[in-house]
């Protein structure tokens, strides 16, 4: 069993983050890497890209969006409640070198994967300009942290509501534009990395980014975390899960992210139906 | 003397009663329901007690066969199990899925007039009576050494060198990747052909007599084997299992509804998708299915299909059924319960909907050319033979291949130019010391029993290891 040491609400409690106790998993992680939690006997894997490790601590954070049955189990879960499983740390670490300016961006809770891989840029030297994007000002989350792993930070919301009105591409174009940019950090949203990598590609920019496509073992074994990539197939779970972004087929990794939609809808209205009565 | 052995050869071989197959093929309860003490004795008593037995020579662990058989014709089911632990701790397992008939009951003398004994059906017998009445004495554990053993993997293999190693006194460790012990036998051989409750009855019964079981820790990952020697492991086995699905490298295959057999068995067997919503994975429940390949595996996926509701159940190979590599027992079992087979086809391509999601898939139609290296007829392509099937669900069950995750993140172990782990065929031992290695990490995919057989090889090695050196 692994315990909730500690639980935060963010983004008006649509975004749960848990530190949780996994010592031998917090002592091996590294940024990028990700683990498989399963909270109940009967739940499901649910793979989530580690937000933090504290190995003085024994402790991974995990933060992660209430979309399904299984991240609504996961909500319920109060701190001093357990995990029944968690395994990791798997899939392949970022590579992190120096390579000048660099440019991060993040949508919705891929801020939260992004947050070690921007602060491990800027430790080995990195001039990292950062780009964080969401909804409203409601819904940003980690504004605090990101400031201080980026040597800049940029906000974007859809609304208008806080920094820049629009999306994050268009900061980022304005920044490519201006800046000699090496090198670029893309997490969140499917739509919005395949997106970012469109605009990093006319400007010639190596484009990281990490997939979250539906997986059940995570170490090779099964094969339903295939991705395209320059053409090729590639497992997510240990080829992964960074790639490089300019490569994804990112329309069929949407179109496989689809694959179960009907099932979970009527495994969520389930769940909810039985929290209500 | 005359007069008793022909009156022997009269007595029919046992059936055992089995659910019909229009019934079982809509739910997931075992096919095969077991036999009454009356009938495995009067099977018993079919064997003739042979003085040089054929079947043990059969039998990759050496089962005492006449041994445990005379015992039941006796009726001392507590010394018939002893006998059969004194070689095989899963016997539960072997006796359901064990081929037999090309081991124990191929070599059976008796079977070569007629119907031979049924080996594998008296071993089961014998396991499930013991099971329930817990009647016979454990194995006794020699004293304690002092010494601690890493077993990687809890399939058929692991499990084996686990129970081996322990009885011997040592200290042994378990490690599982998955949150649930047992390996193959849980996330790939279904419900219908052996119900988990029994391996895990027989993990239990392993903790039982000091075996620690460390679920969740995928070694090369969570821990590297340097680190589990500098934790104190004297001796490490590595039984990981092949565990690298083969995909067929053709247009379409990326599509919604094209599955390998490894994720769509374990969806449906480890994370119980057949349960589903009560459990909460799912798993795409085919109207129109294919499964290609003709092993066990694709047995296994073409039946679990037909339990998920399929309309058709379609094995699509591009040999004959000369060639099927499946267990009789299992062809035989998918055919009464309507799979049907597709032979001399081979899959050219998947084409799908909009949504991404698989709808057809076209093949070509093959005749058999001069045997290849493996003896068997090469099949050859009939140029315009192109055609088409409609299906919503593809299982790829082609085989495994050796996966890197372990073997890339240790040093100095051999591999061959697949993958596998090269490991001494006699005792298991691997180029990197106090490492062993047994099962289909280094056979490439085969049965549970051989991959026992490798686990007592290695387990006797490590015991010489431990008690002398390497």
């Amino acid at each position: 069993m692994f315990k909730i040491i500690k639980r935060q609400e963010m983004a008006e409690g649509t975004v749960i983050l848990n530190e949780i106790e996994a010592p031998l998993i917090a002592r091996k992680a590294l940024p990028g890497q990700f683990v498989i939690i399963k909270a109940t006997e009967t739940g499901e894997r649910i793979p989530l890209t580690m937000a933090d490790t504290d190995p003085e601590n024994g402790t991974i954070t995990i933060i992660y969006m209430v979309v399904g049955k299984s991240t609504a189990i996961f909500r319920d879960l109060k701190e001093g409640d357990s995990y029944m499983d968690v395994i990791g740390p798997l899939g392949a670490a970022t590579h992190l070198e120096k390579v000048g300016k660099v440019v991060c961006v993040g949508g919705g809770t891929g801020v939260a994967v992004l947050h070690p891989i921007a602060r491990g840029l800027k430790e080995i030297g990195n001039d990292v300009t950062s780009i964080i994007g969401s909804r409203n000002k409601d819904l940003l989350i980690l504004e605090n942290k990101m400031k201080i792993a980026s040597t800049k930070l940029h906000i974007c919301t859809d609304d208008g509501s806080y920094g820049h009105h629009g999306f994050v591409t268009e900061v980022l174009k304005d920044i490519l534009e201006k800046e000699d940019i090496k090198m670029a950090v893309a997490i969140g949203p499917v739509p919005m990395m395949k997106a970012a990598c469109a605009v990093t590609k006319e400007y010639n920019v190596k484009t990281l980014v990490s997939l979250n496509p539906i997986m059940i073992d995570g170490t090779g074994m099964c094969g339903g975390c295939r991705v395209s990539v320059g053409g090729e197939t590639k497992f997510a779970c240990v080829d992964g899960p960074e790639f490089d972004g300019h490569k994804v087929n990112f329309d069929e990794l949407i179109l496989r992210l689809r694959a179960y939609d009907i099932e979970e809808k009527k495994s969520y209205d389930h769940y909810c139906n039985l929290q209500k009565a | 003397m005359a007069d008793k052995k022909v009156k022997k050869e009269k007595i029919a071989r046992q059936v055992m009663p089995e659910q019909e197959a229009a019934v079982r093929a809509k739910n997931f309860e075992e096919v095969p329901m077991g036999q009454s003490l009356e009938t495995a004795i009067i099977e018993a008593s079919r064997c003739i007690q042979c003085k040089k037995p054929a079947c043990v020579e059969g039998c990759p662990v050496g089962v005492d066969i006449p041994g445990f058989i005379k015992l039941i014709q006796e009726e001392r089911m507590s010394d018939a199990i002893s006998k059969i632990w004194e070689k095989n701790s899963l016997p539960a397992v072997c006796g359901r899925v064990c081929p037999q008939e090309i081991q124990c009951e191929g070599n059976c003398i008796i079977g070569k007039k007629g119907e031979p004994v049924a080996i594998g059906n008296l071993e089961r017998f014998v396991a499930d009576y013991e099971r329930k009445k817990k009647s016979a004495d454990k194995p006794k554990k020699a004293a304690a050494t002092g010494k601690k053993v890493a077993v990687v993997g809890s399939g058929p293999s692991g499990l084996t060198v686990a129970s081996d190693l322990i009885l011997k006194g040592h200290e042994v460790t378990i490690f599982e990747a998955f949150h649930k012990p047992g390996g193959v036998l849980v996330y790939g051989i279904p419900e219908f052909r052996l119900p988990k409750e029994i391996v895990f009855s027989e993990v239990a019964g392993l903790e039982e007599i000091g075996v620690n079981v460390m679920c969740n820790a995928v070694i090369g990952r969570s821990m590297t084997l340097e680190e589990l020697f500098a934790d104190g492991f004297d001796a490490i086995y590595l039984g990981v299992g092949a565990g690298l699905p083969t995909f067929l490298n053709i247009p379409g295959e990326n599509l919604t509804g094209v599955f390998s057999a490894n994720e769509y068995l374990t969806r449906s067997n480890l994370m119980k998708a057949y349960l589903f919503p009560e459990y909460d994975t799912p798993v795409i429940k085919g109207k129109n299915v294919i499964t290609l390949g003709a092993g066990n595996v694709a047995m296994d996926s073409a039946r679990t299909a037909l339990r998920l509701g399929a309309k058709t159940s379609r094995i699509v190979y591009r040999r004959t059924m000369d060639e099927v590599p499946a267990r009789g027992a299992e062809v035989h079992h998918a055919e009464e319960e309507g799979v049907k087979f597709f032979f001399l086809t081979s899959p050219v391509k998947f084409s799908g909907d909009e949504n991404g999601r698989l709808t057809t898939m076209t093949g070509l139609k093959m005749k058999l050319g001069e045997p290849d290296a493996s003896g068997r007829r090469r099949p050859l392509p009939i140029e315009g033979s192109e055609f088409d099937l409609e299906c919503d669900l593809a299982i790829i069950a082609v085989g495994a291949g050796a996966n890197p995750l372990l073997t890339k993140s240790t040093e100095g172990l051999e591999l061959n130019k697949w993958g596998y782990i090269v490991a001494d065929e006699k005792n298991g031992k691997t180029s990197k010391k106090a490492v062993w290695a047994g099962g289909d990490i280094v056979t490439g995919s085969a049965t549970v029993i051989l991959a026992m057989g490798a686990g007592r090889q290695a387990a006797d090695s490590i015991h010489e290891y431990l008690s002398i050196g390497w």
